[in-house]
């Protein structure tokens, strides 16, 4: 979870991302944003997000980006 | 509570409908072109309606009937009670559902029909299509005088809703547009409209050379259907061509005519042949150098053709009839007003 | 059936009263023979009807492939839970990718032919153009003739919309809807097929079926929708067409100023006739009862390109971004990309590459998808370089909103809005001359030949449009402006308006004897036809 949040730090410092949970919602990550995330957890987990786990649900926070990875490290 | 307030809502939505609907109404109205101006034309196929239906004689047909003849001449020379169902650029099928039309209200014993429109074979102008069918009141003739004249790009619902045609005059709206807003004043003399000017015949147009003298398909159709709507209703069909000088209509024309005359035994008067015998001087007797006659001419033309009427046809002098001579008394007093009132005009001019 | 034509109009009113006169229960059902009659309508001309069998072979294939592709991926789930005990991990990873192959076959051959039919369709004579147009160049004169193709109505539009739903489908994302006829109700559905917007499957599906009853309050903001969007298209946008037409059609006449003029009157047309299109669209559908979703956030007040194109066609924006642009940056290769050209490019660069490379693919695409033409990839490219500009001048605009301390400030929200707006204008003249060096002349003619004097003295009066024209495309405008103002806090007929169905109804009256009267409609628009002379 921390290394997840790094990354988000990193993309967007000004955005507290433990607490946000409108991420997508809100506009504050687009679409530049989700696709250099994707990339970077792809190195980080050694997961895949295909584009079918692209819905909002996934990336509103931190949390549920999160628990995506942890469902599909389980696979 | 709430229900009380429903049918509050309900009563006042409905009002704003009926507003709406008047609003409408008034807009469609004050739109209408009132043909009051310049272009008086546009006016006469509507006036009928005001008329007793009782008529001997019917004219149909284009300007060549409704400048050349004067119903007032009819009555006062041979007691023939006519009128003139003439509208300007009037194309046959329109001709030929205003007898249908006229033929629903009365049974005049002749009907005239100039043949000067056979030369159309398909609409022409949108605007003239206009004059003769917005006029009509609504009935089966105007639907089929509509559908026969409509051009492509137009629609049937233009007609019945004429605020989608002439929309686009609400930034050209005149004086008279408000003006004649509740009614128009009338125009015609029993369908007559009667010019002062005077402006001679100084030259003739060489006429062109057509690739066909024939005459299109639904001319023919709806001479026919002319013919054969006269004979069911026991009405004389006669056919006539005004004696104007131009437009040109050809010897080849006339040919056709006279054989269809002939064939199905009508009388056919083709007045062009006897300008010398009406007494017609094309350096007086027209208000546009040929095209159509003034009042002087008209007059001429009317005699001789009620001369013919009179000799040719089973026609009753009407004279004697009180009620119709006091009718005829009161149009010839209307008549001369406008003579008077013309006259003044064209002496300010 | 154009939206604009009395017979769309009647065509409706038939709609809606056998919509609610007859059982509530057969109500898709009858949505569903308007479509296919709709659809037929514009077929009708003999030697064309054949284009109706497109929609019908996208309807089969995609409802196929899409009950095919469902099945296998039951028949995976049941295997796999029957078998749990049984199958050790490696048996049950072989098996499920045996099975998901499978499905990729279905998927990739039903993408194929359908986007091929579109392919073939819209561009197959943009491709002769230019193989002619390679001959040339080598001197030869033997050139490929064109082909005559009747293209389907709406066909990018229901081809979007069936594969967006296919690919749902294989991603497991919802099941595939059983009834054939339910799902070609869903691809048919008529106000949409012309313009869009693109609707998802599961947006729509709750309402599309099910019966609704007769809500007076419902049907009539409907009716009101649908009059706004004549009001918008009819009163303003075709008005402007004249001014718009007049100037784009003769670029050696109309100049500097014009060309501005020309811009700023062709933004105001496209939107007025766009979002009219789509109001009247989503309107009928209200009175349906059917939810489509929005397709325009008042555009013009996005404060850069890239928030432009999140508010201006959005289902269409949403769908590339979805079907196209996340599964081509997201894919194995792209992110292999990623990770060399981070390791080799530096941290900065090898971040941006792929996605840039996905978003240069997706703009083309975007661009031509409309018409297959130069001027539309050009403006498709014109596009990208603005938003990757932007992305890239990022932390300069970060240092001068903090060093000026501008950010969020009215004056400021208005320059980039205005900024946003003349960038918009300026990629939309490609859409204007359809020709790209024409463009870029007149483009460069706004700053060379100064003439915006003579313009106001007499050219604005010689494009066709007059006095009263101009004072009814103001006010017109300036209705507008002020309805989208008041749409910034919500929907303007719920918050001005209220609940109160006597100012809906009093509202659309008003509409409805603007639109007859000031409408740009009908032979009588042409004024010069009607002259009374030469009798």
């Amino acid at each position: 979870m921390d290394e997840l949040l790094e990354i988000l730090q990193n993309l967007h410092p000004d955005v507290d991302f433990e607490e946000c949970d409108t991420l997508i919602d809100d506009g504050i990550l687009d679409s530049f944003d989700i696709v250099s995330l994707i990339a970077e957890i792809s190195d980080t987990f050694d997961v895949v997000i295909g584009a079918e786990n692209i819905i909002p649900e996934n990336f509103n926070s931190a949390q549920a980006l999160y628990d995506l990875i942890e469902r599909l490290e389980e696979e | 509570m709430d229900k009380k307030r429903k049918v509050k809502n309900i009563i006042l939505s409905l009002l704003v409908v009926a507003a709406l609907i008047l609003i409408l109404a008034a807009l469609t109205r004050l739109f209408m072109p009132k043909y009051m101006g310049e272009v008086k034309e546009g006016a006469l196929i509507g006036e009928y309606y005001d008329e007793e239906k009782d008529f001997d004689v019917v004219f149909v047909g284009d300007c060549e009937v409704y400048e050349n003849f004067v119903p007032l001449v009819l009555w006062e020379e041979h007691g023939i009670n006519s009128y003139i169902r003439g509208s300007a650029q009037q194309l046959i099928w329109q001709s030929y559902y205003l007898t249908e039309e006229t033929l629903k209200y009365e049974k005049p014993d002749v009907v005239v029909f100039n043949v000067l429109s056979m030369k159309y074979n398909e609409p022409q102008k949108e605007a003239y299509n206009r004059m003769t069918i917005d006029g009509m009141r609504w009935s089966p003739s105007k639907v089929g005088a509509i559908k026969a004249s409509m051009f492509e790009s137009e629609s049937f619902i233009e007609y019945v809703f004429p605020i989608l045609r002439f929309h686009s005059r609400w930034n050209e709206l005149e004086r008279e547009d408000f003006r004649y807003f509740f009614g128009n004043e009338k125009v015609g003399d029993n369908g007559y409209y009667m010019q002062l000017g005077v402006v001679p015949v100084d030259y003739i147009p060489e006429p062109k050379i057509l690739g066909t003298y024939e005459f299109g398909e639904a001319s023919w159709e709806y001479l026919n259907k002319i013919k054969d709507i006269c004979a069911e209703n026991d009405v004389e069909l006669v056919l006539i061509k005004a004696p104007s000088l131009y437009p040109e209509w050809y010897p080849e024309w006339d040919e056709q005519i006279v054989d269809f005359a002939e064939e199905n035994d009508l009388k056919y008067v083709n007045f062009l042949e006897c300008t010398d015998e009406i007494g017609l001087d094309f350096s007086t007797d027209t208000y546009d150098a040929g095209l159509h006659l003034n009042l002087s001419g008209a007059e001429k033309l009317t005699s001789y053709f009620g001369d013919y009427l009179a000799e040719n046809c089973d026609l009753e002098d009407r004279r004697d009839e009180p009620e119709l001579s006091a009718l005829w008394e009161n149009k010839k007093t209307a008549f001369y007003e406008r003579k008077a009132e013309l006259e003044e005009k064209f002496c300010e001019k | 059936m154009l939206f604009t034509s009395y017979t769309f109009i009647a065509f409706l009113i038939i709609l809606f009263l056998v919509y609610y006169l007859l059982p509530h229960k057969w109500q898709w059902v009858i949505t569903l023979c308007a479509g296919l009659f709709f659809y037929a309508y514009a077929f009708k001309d003999p030697g064309k009807q054949f284009g109706f069998f497109f929609i019908i072979i996208t309807i089969i294939t995609t409802y196929l492939s899409a009950r095919l592709i469902d099945r296998n991926l039951k028949i995976q789930q049941e295997y796999v839970k029957t078998n749990k005990e049984t199958l050790d991990r490696d048996v049950k990873k072989a098996y499920k990718e045996k099975m998901r192959k499978k499905r990729l076959l279905i998927l990739t051959g039903c993408l194929v032919l359908n986007f091929g039919i579109l392919a073939v369709l819209k561009y197959t004579n943009f491709a002769i153009s230019n193989v002619n147009g390679v001959i040339k160049l080598f001197g030869s004169e033997a050139a490929v003739g064109s082909v005559d193709f009747v293209l389907p109505l709406g066909i990018s539009f229901y081809t979007f919309q069936s594969m967006g739903y296919l690919i749902d489908v294989y991603r497991g994302k919802y099941e595939s809807v059983r009834n054939p006829f339910k799902f070609a109700l869903f691809v048919s559905f008529f106000p949409q097929l012309i313009q869009g917007p693109i609707s998802r499957y599961d947006d729509m599906a709750d309402s599309l079926f099910v019966p609704h009853s007769f809500d007076f309050t419902r049907v009539s903001r409907g009716i009101e929708r649908i009059l706004w969007g004549y009001f918008k298209k009819v009163v303003i946008a075709d008005r402007m067409l004249v001014g718009v037409k007049e100037i784009i059609g003769a670029p050696d006449t109309y100049f500097g100023f014009y060309v501005f003029l020309g811009a700023i009157f062709y933004a105001l047309e496209l939107y007025a006739d766009f979002t009219g299109g789509i109001d009247i669209t989503i309107g009928i559908a209200e009175v349906l009862g059917i939810k489509v979703r929005e397709n325009f956030e008042r555009p013009y007040f996005s404060k850069s390109i890239k928030e432009y194109w999140r508010r201006w066609h959005i289902s269409l924006g949403a769908w590339f971004t979805e079907y196209l642009f996340y599964p081509v940056s997201v894919s194995k290769p792209s992110l292999k990309l990623s990770k060399w050209s981070r390791a080799h490019l530096g941290e900065k660069v090898g971040k941006r590459l792929p996605v840039y490379i996905a978003t240069i693919s997706v703009w083309l695409i975007t661009g031509i998808w409309p018409g297959a033409a130069w001027n539309f990839a050009v403006w498709g490219l014109g596009n990208c370089f603005f938003i990757m500009l932007s992305e890239e001048l990022e932390p300069l605009y970060d240092k001068f909103h903090k060093r000026f301390n501008v950010l969020g400030t009215t004056p400021w929200k208005i320059f980039q809005i205005l900024r946003t707006f003349a960038i918009m204008c300026s990629l939309r003249m490609l859409d204007c001359y359809r020709n790209v060096p024409v463009t870029f002349k007149m483009f460069g003619t706004m700053f060379t030949r100064f003439n915006a004097p003579e313009v106001f003295r007499e050219g604005l009066w010689n494009i066709g449009l007059s006095i009263p024209d101009y004072i009814v495309l103001l006010c017109g405008t300036a209705v507008l402006f002020t309805v989208s103002m008041i749409g910034r806090h919500g929907d303007v007929r719920k918050r001005v308006f209220a609940k109160n169905p006597v100012v809906t109804v009093s509202v659309c009256s008003i509409l409805l004897i603007l639109i007859l009267v000031f409408g740009a409609y009908g032979i009588g628009y042409d004024a010069s036809q009607f002259i009374y002379n030469q009798f």
